[in-house]
């Protein structure tokens, strides 16, 4: 048998190798899940994984999904570096896109070049508002993120669905609870022609390489990685917990609430009650899976967003249930952090000690302080 | 007098899952462990009892069965976050979307179905008593269940030896393993019984309180049961008390018609999480006490180094 043995230092080499331990161990995995279910395995992992990237528009496609992930997850790992735990972002998206939607139809039919940029703003700022909730409870009220911050996510949702039932419904549609479709200039221009890939993408790369000079070339960043790694040395040093905590959920919180926005504005073109889909859970699995760090987030996002598409095209080949993918996500998740053990340790044959240990009681001076 | 009765026999129903949730997870985080997680566990416990129940006839078989379902998503979190040693509050997260997922592919073929009505308690004359007979004896027997788990647990942290143990590791693992209490299997344990507690929370859902499968049916409850595991301050009893707190908010949302009330069902829906906010904040607030009340290694993960 084995054991876990610890190394001397980390090896950081590791942190790079799990993610592809992860996700061979997935595939593995998904091979039994679908013979389980009794599906041609194969065929199903050259679905989820192959055939997405042969053709243009799934490619495309492929922008469409990774463009929230990203754009999310990146907000949320500079939290995530600190301790700060923001699970709510599916609810600053929901948010985001209300507020952002709700300029587009305040000012329905007119607009310009304009409006999206307002657009755009309105949905980070109501996402930061929502993301503010969390952050005011915790730094003042010392009440844990996480459950505030999940909580406001069911809220989210059943706001959005009393507003397209309310005072956000199309007056012209049959009373659906849908808003009206965007005005043309409310939409995300396209960024390859027929196809739904926007510009929201390239927000997304904005926003990873503003992620990583903030991360890695300022002196907050660094605050915030302290913070994470070892919070007493963090406030000996003078950091301020507050300022980190409502910083981490400013950005965290404007980035899903742009999402948010770009989701409305982009591939939906209106308010519906089904807008939020997950990505505000799935950019989670995303950050982590990045290593927490902006180019690695770039990476991990695509590759959530191929199984996104992959699993739709095996759901309609295969006849595959909607779910399967959140369990390969899920999977995924499992085994990066089971795996992510191999940086501070190493697999050893358990067996007999070289030497062997002396009773503590001889040598009182030698041993090591706990 | 006929809607009083049904508003309070619906407050239980709506607090039980909660109560079962709880617990569960009170027993876990006292050895020091932090799941969040029980949504996924709940779900899997739902989907797993209500298969069970469909295909076998037998209540006890579907109540045991989501049991042993969230009892292996529990050992499940054991593995990664104790013999690998992985973040508990990620692990947490994976294990809730996880189970969501999972639960949905199993339950697809399940859809549409439906139980019977699960039946509640009949003691001859007793139950007939007016008002107070259906209250008190006319329960359904998980409610019953729960009470005496709620009673039992608090009995085993305070009055047992190996109560005490739990707490210890609760609070000091270096000085509980430094004794030679084995850490790990005492926390393996205590997570896996959170699990199965979770498990009988969803198995609560699928089979009495709306006895059908719907995707992603637990609706946050496991993270409204973390809430008061908290609003608790980690005594059992007190988690009897949120539970039916929380299950009477639950029940005025489907009883405001009734009563009268013109409110958006929405604004209603949002109250149960709403009141987990306000819950939360104010236990919260005085962080000394916080302090005091949660177990010092809560969520810290533990190696021993000899």
């Amino acid at each position: 048998m084995f054991k876990l043995v610890p190394r001397k230092e980390p090896l950081n080499a590791m942190l790079y190798a799990t993610p592809f331990i992860a996700l061979l161990l997935t595939i593995v995995a998904g091979f039994a899940l679908f013979s389980a279910l009794g599906k041609d395995p194969a065929q199903a992992m050259y679905l989820i994984f192959i055939k997405p990237l042969t053709s243009y528009n799934s490619l495309a496609e492929l922008l469409v999904k990774g463009a929230p992930l990203i754009l999310i997850a990146t907000g949320l790992a500079i939290g995530f570096r600190a301790g700060v735990w923001n699970i709510g972002a599916e609810g600053q998206f929901t948010i985001g896109a209300i507020t952002g939607g709700s300029v587009a139809l305040a000012f329905y039919p007119d607009g310009g070049f304009w409006l999206l940029p307002l657009m755009a703003l309105a949905g980070a700022l109501g996402g930061m508002a929502w993301a503010a909730i969390p952050a005011l409870l915790r730094t003042r009220f010392n009440a844990s993120e996480i459950l505030v911050s999940l909580m406001l996510v069911y809220v989210a949702t059943l706001l959005l669905s009393l507003l397209v039932h309310g005072p956000l419904r199309d007056p012209e549609g049959f009373n659906f609870p849908e808003s009206r479709l965007f005005q043309d200039s409310a939409l995300l221009p396209n960024l390859l022609d027929g196809t739904r890939a926007n510009v929201g993408f390239l927000v997304a790369l904005v926003a990873v390489g503003a992620a990583y000079i903030y991360i890695e070339r300022l002196i907050f960043g660094f605050q915030v990685k302290v913070m994470g790694q070892a919070p007493r040395a963090a406030r000996y040093a003078g950091f301020s917990e507050r300022r980190i905590v409502w910083s981490s959920f400013m950005i965290s919180g404007g980035l899903a609430g742009m999402a948010g926005l770009f989701e409305a504005a982009g591939p939906v073109g209106q308010l519906v009650p089904s807008l939020p889909v997950g990505y505000g859970f799935t950019a989670i699995i995303v950050a982590f899976l990045g290593r927490l760090h902006p180019v690695g987030i770039l990476f991990a996002g695509m590759l959530m967003a191929l199984t996104y598409i992959g699993g739709e095209t095996a759901q309609i080949e295969m006849s595959l249930p909607s779910a399967t993918t959140s369990v390969f996500q899920g999977m995924l998740l499992f085994f990066l952090l089971g795996a992510d053990v191999l940086v501070n340790f190493r697999l050893a044959r358990a067996g007999k000690p070289l030497v062997a240990t002396k009773p503590a009681a001889q040598s009182p001076a030698l041993e090591p302080a706990e | 007098m006929d809607l009083v009765l049904n508003i309070l026999l619906g407050v239980a129903v709506a607090a039980t899952p909660l109560v079962f949730a709880s617990i569960g997870e009170l027993i876990t985080e006292r050895s020091g462990v932090l799941n969040l997680g029980v949504e996924g566990m709940m779900v899997m416990g739902a989907i797993a009892a209500f298969a069970a129940t469909l295909a076998s006839g037998s209540y006890v078989v579907g109540i045991v069965a989501g049991a042993a379902a969230g009892a292996a998503m529990g050992a499940l979190f054991g593995l990664l976050t104790l013999s690998l040693m992985s973040n508990q509050v990620a692990t947490g997260l994976a294990l809730t979307l996880f189970g969501l997922g999972l639960s949905a592919l199993i339950g697809q073929q399940f859809a549409g179905a439906s139980l019977p009505q699960f039946p509640r308690v009949n003691i001859p004359v007793l139950t007939a008593i007016p008002f107070i007979g259906p209250l008190i004896f006319g329960q359904d027997a998980l409610v019953y269940l729960s009470i005496a788990l709620v009673l039992g647990v608090g009995w085993f942290l305070t009055k047992t030896r190996a109560g005490l143990i739990l707490r210890a590791t609760g609070e000091n693992h270096d000085a509980a393993h430094a004794i030679g209490y084995p850490v790990i299997g005492i926390r393996y344990l205590a997570v896996t019984f959170g699990g199965a507690c979770a498990g009988l929370g969803g198995a609560y859902l699928s089979l009495v309180q709306t006895p059908l499968w719907v995707e992603r049916m637990t609706a946050g409850r496991g993270w409204i049961a973390l809430a008061l595991v908290v609003f608790a301050s980690w005594k059992p009893l007190r988690v009897l008390g949120g539970a039916y707190l929380f299950g009477g908010i639950t029940i005025l949302q489907l009883h405001s018609q009734a009563l009268g009330l013109k409110i958006d069902a929405q604004i209603l829906s949002m109250l149960p999480y709403l009141a987990t906010i306000v819950v939360l904040v104010v236990i919260s607030r005085d962080a000394t006490r916080m302090k005091l009340n949660a177990p010092s290694c809560l969520g810290k993960v533990f190696y021993a180094t000899s």
